[in-house]
């Protein structure tokens, strides 16, 4: 418990704490007037009201979207299934300049829905809203099927044998064991939609904004930290009032589950309905997350002499790398080590944290919980800025140094590692580590032993999750001076903030790259559970 | 030497007490066994004792040593769970090894103890077979191979036979008390069934509502049951209020003689089934209760037989297979003093 | 795969660097200020936004010929850098800051970021851009011109002359053609506005902009998207079936062009509309509390000697603000030069360019 909340203290925490105090109090005390004075300003409100209710459409339209998906993957057995698993995630970790293009080659001019049926949504909040589903998939099917395929079918089943038709049994039995899982899905996706910023942008045009957009340009452009400040504090209250409902949800849902083998609880397709549902997910799958990623390696390919490999050629070509002052290639080592470090950090933290929380149970555990949440939803400039004005003291001189990059994404990464530990760690059985116990073990050991393999495939999974946010994370990446070792992201945004056909193909190129690093990192992520470990998991 | 010293132990949930002031010695090398319904405190205790749950308030010693600051980990006892919490991520042979892996054994050193451990519960080389493949009577074995192997100073059960079949349960018991005769462990046993616990113990503890009601050795309680409570606990249902004066009773039967040195006065008696002599009304051979035979159970070796008195509360009575009374059958009762235990009054 | 170990190695080095200095720092400030004056004068830190960039080499002569060994730091677009920099005054990151431009100068030099220093070869440095002259706290580096571009082949297509000024931008000939970029989160884009302050003045921007959006003008958010996406003459556009000819992007873009074309054409594809622009300048100033004040100086002397300036332009795309510098060929002959762009003081930008901004807003995107 200490250590977790040590590193929020100093790492989120303090850093907010102090930009939001260098905002609001001058010499003359704090002016808690001007959350007033901001608050009441029409375009304040404005901006208020739009990134509200734009999180929760978004977030109910991913659960309705993406939950058959979550059941497809979790409960189907079917060719491509951990591919496709790691396929749906790719867009979490693309940054959103590239994938917000390759996203109107969908719904904007000229796109399928175009030229299928003329429909245009660009400039269109529906833009904005199937952008964030396609952003936040693979949040509901990693988090809500990761569960899911370990649920035991057999209670599913005996409901039925006393009754239940299949839509009953589902709803009564399966849901509610799922309510954990489902609710802590939404939360995430409610913070990541709320907290959006590329996406509104590039999709919604200038004319929709919402609060993150606001404190950058508040921070980053005008610096004007009273205004930031106020934000941020409002940006606090709603993450914090949706965190109050979340942890009203699940503190009426959260039991023990008994949980199976995932690999024995899925099953090949079996009858219309079966096969109506899975298909309908590949078509979701296809027409939403694999058609924009196409076109993206379709435009990497698309050299002006017909398709080839030029602009892959290009990324190690002198001419395109005397730019810069390492090649872009080597970009990709800086981003897997820097994801690397971050999800290390963000798994101790993390795991740390859910540990503490699976066992004690009260409101000061409650309230860490949801502090643990809260970076999700704060603005990476704010924390950027934070670190700045705080961590400038030695011991903690960290302002130059490279390990900020990796603390900054492991803030987002712990709160996926929680939330994906966390219901599988209530699920294990105390007694089990008791068992430990008796047999020597330390709580330390017994948890090392005990829960951790119980919990290594929720591990894996929240490990993914973590490498993937610090794989395509931007906004942290971005502000926090570093050294000059761009990750991918960075080296992409910065050949597409520049003319010229072969930084354009090569920073396509650099996204398939980043796809793919991403997609293959996550398989054999995937790939470590299935190793020698007998037994139920 | 008394190796586990529980002095004034209590442990409250709420504001009952589920082990009520318990005081309780082992001795090095014995087998105590705690008999109790569910309910009486005895897992409480065992909790209590592994250091996984602390006491509000007595004391625990081992060894002589007050345990309040020693973590569970760190008491050296064993604790074999009533549903046995085999760990399903490992196979038998990663169960068995947990303790001595714990204790920083190598494979090389703990290799041949898992195979011997696993050879003396009777599943030689299972140590590749997977937890959630073996049946209840193995787990049960693995569960105390697996207590067994860091060598406790006190091995602690729970049910030991619990959800075994009564046949294997009565060979379990068997074995397992020869085994701890060979290995010379210290064992502290809890269970609901009088049979496992006196084929297991030397000394049996009866508790009641967190209070011991009786300790002794398993002749003992069996022949003298201190209270009603243990009595009909250990089975024996014919117990009725007395009223003693010299060697005879005067009871809602009639009067029932006393063995010698009996308390006197208001107190009650218990009639063990085996105490009960019946006689033919028709042969007029000696005069008795007249009762009519309700119920005839057979038990294998004898038959247990439910007499309706013409006085008094039913009555069991034990007789040879030869000879039984049917159902119907009119009887007389008599009562073999030797068989008669005076009992405290209510 | 040497420059990865060399980079591995920069890694730990920097981290060790950190934890050294971590470790010494245990004392007072004062000492630990001592120490680093003498035992890490070697090293002099640039802090700048993201677009920064030098050859290696020519960094390298630097450190060869100064002694010093070079770090920078990049944080973010050049707004967060240089509001980073305010917020940690007195107490930097680095020695010298790189990346001030004129929209913002204002604002550094009111909270009093540098300490004042006279660049070595300062005289041979254009007097135009030499906006702090009286009291040298910023120099000069680069200068770069907003401009709207065109897509040559429309116009050759249509058979209709490209605009010139931004007179011609309000025409109907060129209706629904130009694309450009929220003045409010985009640094062309504001650039492009202020371009349209400077010729119409405080009040007739507006009707400026009143019959821009009559004629169709479209705002995106940023330059990527306005540039990639909806510019017909640019690659991604073409790819993305962008469908404006006109954009609102750098006059060193056509060049650009040229450079990262593949093949390279001969010629540009884009052209620059010259009565359009508005000039950008980008500064470098020696961090007040800066470890290393001698070091950073050596650093801004470095940063307007020829070397470094004659680099630059296929470094960042920017012009040398040295009157001898040689502009690279492809710019010579694929770029213009902006005789006239508009320009606004720096201190009429950090006084009105809050209320500017909402104004445009109200007017051209709501």
């Amino acid at each position: 418990m200490a250590v977790p909340l040590a590193f929020f203290g100093l790492f989120f925490a303090l850093p907010v704490a102090a930009i939001v105090g260098r905002g609001l109090r001058t010499d003359a005390g704090w002016r808690w007037g001007r959350i007033g004075e901001v608050l009441t300003r029409p375009d304040i409100a404005d901006v208020l009201w739009f990134t509200t209710w734009q999180a929760l459409v978004s977030t109910a339209l991913t659960l309705l979207i993406a939950l058959p998906g979550a059941y497809a993957f979790a409960r189907l057995d079917f060719r491509g299934r951990h591919l496709l698993r790691a396929v749906v995630t790719v867009p979490f970790v693309l940054p959103t300049v590239v994938v917000g293009s390759a996203f109107l080659a969908l719904v904007g001019r000229g796109g399928l829905l175009d030229e299928l049926w003329g429909v245009r949504l660009d400039t269109t909040v529906w833009a904005i809203l199937l952008a964030h589903v396609f952003f936040n998939y693979a949040v509901v099917v990693r988090t809500v099927g990761g569960l899911w395929a370990q649920l035991d079918p057999r209670q599913e089943e005996a409901a039925r044998v006393l009754g239940a038709g299949r839509f009953a049994a589902w709803r009564r039995v399966t849901l509610p064991a799922l309510g954990p899982a489902v609710a802590a899905a939404s939360l995430m996706v409610f913070l990541f939609t709320f907290s959006s910023f590329g996406v509104v942008q590039i999709l919604g045009g200038p004319s929709y904004a919402t609060l993150e957009v606001e404190v950058y340009r508040q921070t980053a452009q005008l610096l004007d930290l009273q205004t930031a400040a106020v934000l941020t504090l409002v940006q606090f209250a709603a993450v914090g009032a949706i965190l109050g409902v979340h942890a009203w949800a699940v503190r009426r849902r959260e039991t023990a589950l008994k949980l199976v083998d995932p690999a024995r609880t899925a099953r090949p397709p079996r009858g219309v309905g079966q096969r109506t549902l899975l298909g309908g997910v590949l078509l979701t799958v296809a027409l939403l997350i694999v058609l924009p990623l196409g076109v993206l390696v379709e435009r990497s390919f698309d050299a002006p002499g017909g398709y080839g490999w030029d602009f892959y050629r290009a990324l190690g070509d002198a001419r395109a790398t005397g730019t810069f002052l390492v090649a872009p290639l080597e970009a990709i080592g800086n981003s897997l080590r820097y994801a690397g470090a971050a999800t290390a950090i963000a798994l101790v933290v993390g795991g740390l944290a859910a540990a503490a929380l699976a066992r004690r149970g009260g409101p000061f555990t409650r309230g860490f919980d949801a502090l643990l949440m809260l970076p999700l939803g704060v603005s990476a400039v704010t924390v950027g800025f934070g670190f700045l004005i705080t961590l400038d003291e030695p011991p903690l001189d960290l302002r130059t140094s490279w390990i900020l990059v990796p603390l900054a994404q492991a803030l987002v990464g712990v709160p996926f590692v929680v939330r994906t530990m966390l219901p599988v760690l209530r699920a294990v059985d105390d007694r089990l580590r008791e068992a430990a116990a008796v047999l020597g073990a330390s709580p330390w050991r017994a948890w090392r032993e005990v829960d951790l393999p119980l919990v290594r495939r929720a591990v894996l999974i929240a490990a993914g999750f973590a490498f993937a946010v610090s794989l395509g994370e931007f906004g942290a990446t971005v502000f926090i001076a570093r050294p000059d070792r761009p990750t991918l992201p960075v080296a992409v945004a910065r050949l597409l903030g520049r003319a010229g056909e072969l930084n354009y193909g090569q920073a396509m190129a650099l996204s398939t790259i980043l796809m793919l690093v991403c997609a293959v990192s996550l398989l054999v992520l995937e790939r470590l559970r299935s190793d020698k470990t007998s037994g139920e998991f | 030497m008394t190796l586990l010293a529980l002095e004034e132990i209590t442990v409250r949930f709420g504001d009952r007490a589920v082990v009520d002031a318990v005081d309780l010695d082992v001795a090095e090398h014995e087998v105590v066994c705690v008999l109790g319904p569910s309910g009486s405190g005895k897992s409480t205790l065992l909790r209590v004792i592994a250091g996984l749950q602390a006491p509000d308030g007595g004391r625990v010693r081992l060894g002589g040593a007050d345990q309040a600051a020693v973590p569970a980990h760190r008491r050296g006892v064993g604790l074999m769970f009533q549903d046995h919490q085999l760990f399903p991520h490992r196979d038998v042979g990663g169960n068995v090894a947990f303790g001595l892996r714990i204790r920083g054994a190598r494979r090389a050193a703990y290799e041949p103890r898992v195979a011997e451990l696993l050879e003396l519960v009777g599943l030689p080389g299972a140590q590749r077979r997977a937890v959630a493949s073996l049946s209840g009577g193995e787990q049960q074995r693995v569960a105390l191979a697996r207590a067994l192997a860091p060598e406790p100073r006190l091995l602690m059960l729970d049910e030991p036979l619990g959800q075994l079949d009564r046949g294997l349960r009565e060979r379990l018991a068997v074995e397992l008390r020869a085994l701890f005769s060979r290995l010379g462990t210290t064992v502290l046993a809890v269970t609901h069934d009088q049979a496992e616990a006196f084929a297991l113990a030397d000394r049996v503890v009866v508790m009641r509502d967190g209070r011991i009601a009786q300790a002794g050795s398993p002749l003992e309680v069996w022949q003298r049951p201190a209270s009603e409570f243990v009595a009909r606990f250990l089975g024996f249902d014919n117990v009725v209020p007395a009223t003693v004066a010299g060697t005879t009773a005067t009871t809602p039967w009639g009067p029932v003689p006393v063995p010698a040195g009996s308390p006197q006065g208001a107190h009650q008696v218990l009639v063990r089934p085996a105490g009960v002599l019946l006689g033919d009304p028709a042969t007029g051979a000696g005069s008795g209760l007249d009762c009519v035979v309700a119920a005839r159970t057979f038990r294998g070796t004898h038959v247990t037989l439910t007499l309706e008195p013409r006085t008094g509360p039913v009555l069991e009575a034990e007789c040879d297979l030869a000879g039984a009374p049917a159902a119907g059958d009119r009887v007389t009762a008599r009562f073999a003093p030797a068989e008669v235990v005076v009992l405290p009054a209510p | 795969m040497s420059t990865t170990k060399k980079l591995a190695g920069g890694v730990l080095a920097a981290a060790l660097g950190v934890t050294a200095l971590t470790a010494c720092g245990g004392g007072d400030a004062e000492d630990k200020d001592a120490a680093s004056g003498s035992g890490q004068s070697r090293t002099v830190t640039l802090v700048s936004h993201d677009s920064f960039n030098v050859t290696d080499s020519v960094l390298k002569e630097f450190e060869k010929t100064s002694g010093y060994t070079v770090k920078v730091l990049k944080s973010g677009d050049a707004g967060a850098a240089l509001n980073a920099e305010i917020l940690t005054k007195g107490h930097p990151r680095g020695d010298v800051f790189f990346g001030v431009d004129n929209t913002m100068l204002s604002r550094a030099l009111d909270n009093g970021l540098f300490t004042p220093y006279e660049a070595k070869g300062l005289a041979g440095v254009k007097d135009e851009v030499q906006l702090d002259k009286a009291q040298h706290r910023v120099t000069p580096v680069d200068s770069g011109d907003i401009c709207v571009n065109y897509d040559k082949a429309y116009f050759a297509d249509k058979k209709i002359a490209p605009p010139q000024t931004l007179d011609d931008l309000v025409k109907p000939e060129y209706k629904n053609l130009l694309v450009t970029e929220n003045a409010a989160t985009s640094s062309p884009g504001l650039g492009f506005l202020l371009a349209t302050v400077g010729k119409y003045g405080d009040e007739g921007w507006k009707d400026y902009w009143s019959k821009l959006k009559a004629n169709g003008v479209e705002v995106v958010d940023g330059w990527e998207q306005a540039y990639n996406e909806r510019f017909s003459g640019s690659a991604g556009g073409k790819k993305a079936k962008g469908d404006r000819p006109l954009v609102v992007s750098y006059a060193s873009s056509p060049p650009v062009e040229v450079i990262y074309g593949e093949p390279q054409p001969a010629e540009a594809p884009t052209g620059v509309a010259t009565g359009t622009c508005f000039r950008q300048v980008e500064f470098a100033g020696l961090l007040k509390g800066a470890p290393n004040e001698e070091g950073g100086k050596a650093l801004i002397d470095f940063l307007v000697s020829k070397k470094f300036q004659e680099d630059m332009p296929l470094q960042m795309f920017v012009n040398p603000v040295l009157k001898d510098a040689q502009l690279p060929e492809a710019f010579t002959k694929h770029g213009v030069v902006v005789e006239k762009p508009e320009n606004v003081a720096p201190e009429a930008i950090a006084e009105n360019r809050e209320q500017w901004v909402k104004a445009w807003t109200s007017l051209v995107v709501k």
